[in-house]
This record gives C-alpha cells, structure tokens and sequence, in this order.
C-alpha cells in the first residue's frame, strides 16, 4: 500500500514529461511513444466508462432499496441494462440501438434543451434582483442589444442596432473580452499541468 | 527540431512557480485579492459541518486526456479540501462527474480524505458518482441529487456548457447556495446570469491557493499574474508596432 501513493505519481509524471516532450521536440521515437501512451490511456478510459456505467446502476440499485423514488431509478437501471445489453449483442450499428438513440436519446435531450432556453430566460429576468450591480446591468443591456440587433423585432429590423451596434458589441467587445477570458484559462491549464508535472498537485494520492 | 517559444514559456512559468514558492515558504502573507465566492464557501462549508447537510462538488463532464482535463483536476483539488474540512460532518461531501476516470480519481480522493481521518470503514463508493456521460443526461442527474441527498452548497468547479444553467436552477429551487466556475466560455456566461457565486476566467483555476492547498497553488497564482502581464504587454507591443507599420507603409 505504502508503494502505491509514489508509484501513481512517478507514472504520472513520467508519462506527462514524455507527451509534452514531443510538443517540443519533433523526433518519431518519441513520437512512437506517445502514440502508444495515447492508445493505452484510449483503452483505460473505456475501461472507466465501464466502471462507471456500473457505479451509476449500482447507485440506483441502492436507491431502489432503500425506497428513495424508487420507480426513477427503477426506469434508469431498466433502461441502462437493456440498452447496453442490445448494444453489446446486435452491435452499435444495429437499427434498435440506433433507434433507441435517435427516437429515446435525441428527443429526450431536445426537451432538456427547450427547458434550458426557459431557465436561461428566467434567471437572466432575475439576475438584477438577486445581485444588483454595474456588471449585472452591462450583462442585461449587453443581451438585450444583442438579441434586437440578431433576430427582427415583429419582423422589423431597427438599422442602428442591427447594422452598427451588435456586430460592434459581438464581434469587438464580446470578442476581446472572451480572448482575455481564454487568455486566464490557459495560463490557468498551464498552471495546473506545471503543478501536477512537478509533483506539486496530486490530490487524488495521499 | 525543438520548438523553442514553447519552451522559453514553459521554463519562464516553471522558474516563476518555483521561485515564488520558495519565496512563499520565507513568507506568511498569501497576498490574494478578494473573491467573494471562495469566503462564501468557507463559510458554507462550516455551516454544512454544523447543521449536518452535504456538500455537492460537480466536476463535470470532461476527462482526463482532454484540454479541458485541467479544469476537472482543479475540481479534484477542491474535492479534497472541502473534503479534509468537511468529512467529520454527519453528512460527507458528495462529487458528481460525468467521465469515468474523472470519477475513478474523485473516490480515489475522497477515500484518501477518509483514511486520513480514519475513518476508512465509513467510505462509500456512492460518495463519487458519474450522473451521466453526455451534457444533459450529466445535468438531469446531477439535479436529481441537488433535490434528493439533503445538499445545502453546490460547487461546480470543472467543465461545464450551458447545460450548467439546469444545475443552478436545480440548487435556486431547492434553496442552496451555488458557487460555479468552468472554464467554457459560453458556460462562464450561462453561471454568471444563473449562479449565487460565479468565477469568471482564471478565478476557477484560483480554488486551491483560497482554499489553502499549499503554498505552490498560491505561488502558480502568482506565477500566472506575471506571465499574464507579459502576454498582455507583447499584445500591446505587437498593436502599437502594427498600427505604426500601417501608417508608414
């Protein structure tokens, strides 16, 4: 036990230090390397996929137990085990399970959507009753703008708007302020990919 | 062939970190600007262990082999130190992903936090669940947890899309307070419109330097605020020298 906690880290570092190696270098036995890396780290998050497939049926199967809206997760276990069963036995390209994903899995998925564009509505509506300040007010203004300038209003385009003020505020403002947001969240991964290489960041081993 | 920009960046960033936390380790003050959501978290986090309610952590949807995997390893982070201030609490945190190495990590994580508070016997692999695997059955499952397991603080730290709106609405309804960051813009947008605590851009990258993980999360914080003002100044150089080439040309 007491080898596992550096033996995972030294794995970690080690396959880290050799995938950014060739970002830096351009040598094919290197390159070989990761390739193989790449493909073994493919198989172990099928393999996860999996493990977690049976966490999710098993968290169900003890809700079922112990009387907690029992008929979801009787549904959910239901639904996954023949699902992955036809799947497993007829084979990804078979009509039933692709059926199963077109007819159960998009729709399904689509109403969440339509439920989000609801949500979205309604808290944007509440946004400056719960946290009334500039940057809420620039926000509503912001969307509001936009949504004038992109989609007619009863059919009718306002010309300042459409033609001057929206592409400005999409394209300009929207634009440079979401290339500095991605300026801070790469240095951001940069800063957790350094950590973790030099061993500073491993807070799944103790 | 070497590609030497990325090099000189890389060395620069990781001769910074080292430097600043060898100077953070001679030095007691963190130096931190204020970010309202991590002091409303500590606090959450206290009154969760106090009236025995659960703290949700979501790391969402990305695994570990993506861009995106930085952002779950964050979320990891956080896991553990909520989870080393929250375990003694009558109801543990509970972490909700939707990849299966994600998932594999966190129970990893919260089992370590429970063997260091030895209380091993009590784990549970329930404790670390994959809600879903695509952006909206994630969503679907992670709300039903929100209502179901007694959760008064959400954090979403991860990567998430607009399909976190779902979740935030999720933690309004059931009157729990929700920190959110991610590192998807359009999901920065959807949590700054739909979460009590939004972080925007790099503060999610900023949880364990608040959250006292050690002082090279605080020194890497640093380290980005360096770096990011020379990116900043190389973007103003490169506009001023391509403005006056315009001109004389």
């Amino acid at each position: 036990m007491k080898i596992k906690s550096p033996l995972s880290t030294a794995v970690a570092i080690g396959s880290g230090l050799i995938v950014l190696l060739t970002y830096l270098i351009n040598v094919d036995e290197i390159n070989a390397v990761r390739e193989t890396l790449l493909g073994w780290v493919v198989i172990a998050s099928a393999a996860a996929l999996l493990v977690g497939l049976i966490n999710l049926i098993t968290v169900h199967v003890n809700k079922i137990r112990q009387g907690k809206k029992p008929l979801y997760s009787f549904v959910l276990v239901i639904s996954a085990v023949v699902t992955f069963s036809l799947t497993l036995v007829l084979g990804p390209g078979h009509f039933i399970p692709q059926g199963i994903f077109q007819y159960v899995q998009i729709p399904v998925e689509t109403s969440l959507m339509a439920v989000l564009a609801v949500t979205l509505t309604y808290a944007s509506a509440r946004l400056l009753s719960r946290r009334p300040n500039l940057f809420s007010v620039i926000f509503i203004l912001t969307l509001l703008l936009t949504l004038l300038g992109t989609a007619p209003f009863f059919n009718i385009e306002i010309p300042f708007i459409s033609s001057i003020l929206q592409p400005f505020l999409s394209k300009v403002l929207a634009g440079a302020g979401a290339r500095g947001l991605l300026i801070g969240v790469g240095l951001g991964t940069v800063a957790t990919g350094i950590r973790i290489l030099i061993g500073a960041d491993r807070p799944f081993s103790r | 062939m070497i590609n030497f920009d990325i090099l000189l960046f890389l060395t620069l960033f990781v001769v910074c970190i080292l430097v600043l936390s060898l100077l953070k380790n001679n030095s007691k003050e963190d130096n931190l600007r204020d970010i309202p959501a991590f002091y409303r978290l500590k606090g959450a986090i206290e009154l969760s262990v106090e009236d025995g309610s659960r703290i949700h952590v979501a790391i969402g949807r990305s695994g570990i082999t993506s861009p995106q995997g930085a952002a779950a390893m964050i979320g990891l982070s956080m896991l553990k130190r909520v989870g080393n201030i929250a375990s003694e609490s009558d109801e543990p945190p509970i972490a909700t992903m939707g990849d299966g190495t994600i998932m594999v990590l966190a129970q990893d994580t919260i089992r370590n936090n429970y063997a260091d508070l030895g209380l091993s016997s009590s784990y549970s692999n329930d404790l670390g669940r994959m809600a879903g695997i695509t952006p909206f059955s994630y969503a679907a499952g992670t709300m039903s947890l929100i209502f179901d397991e007694d959760v008064s603080t959400n954090l979403l730290a991860g990567s998430f899309g607009p399909e976190s709106a779902l979740i935030t609405s999720a933690g309004e309804r059931s009157q729990t307070l929700t920190i959110a960051g991610t590192d998807n813009i359009p999901g920065q947008a959807v949590l700054f419109a739909t979460a009590h605590e939004p972080l925007i851009g790099e503060e999610l990258y900023a949880g364990g330097a608040y959250l006292g993980a050690g002082p090279v999360h605080v020194a890497s914080l640093h380290a980005q605020d360096i770096l990011r003002w020379i990116i900043v100044g190389l973007l103003v150089v490169g506009a001023v020298s391509g403005i006056i080439s315009g001109l004389t040309s």
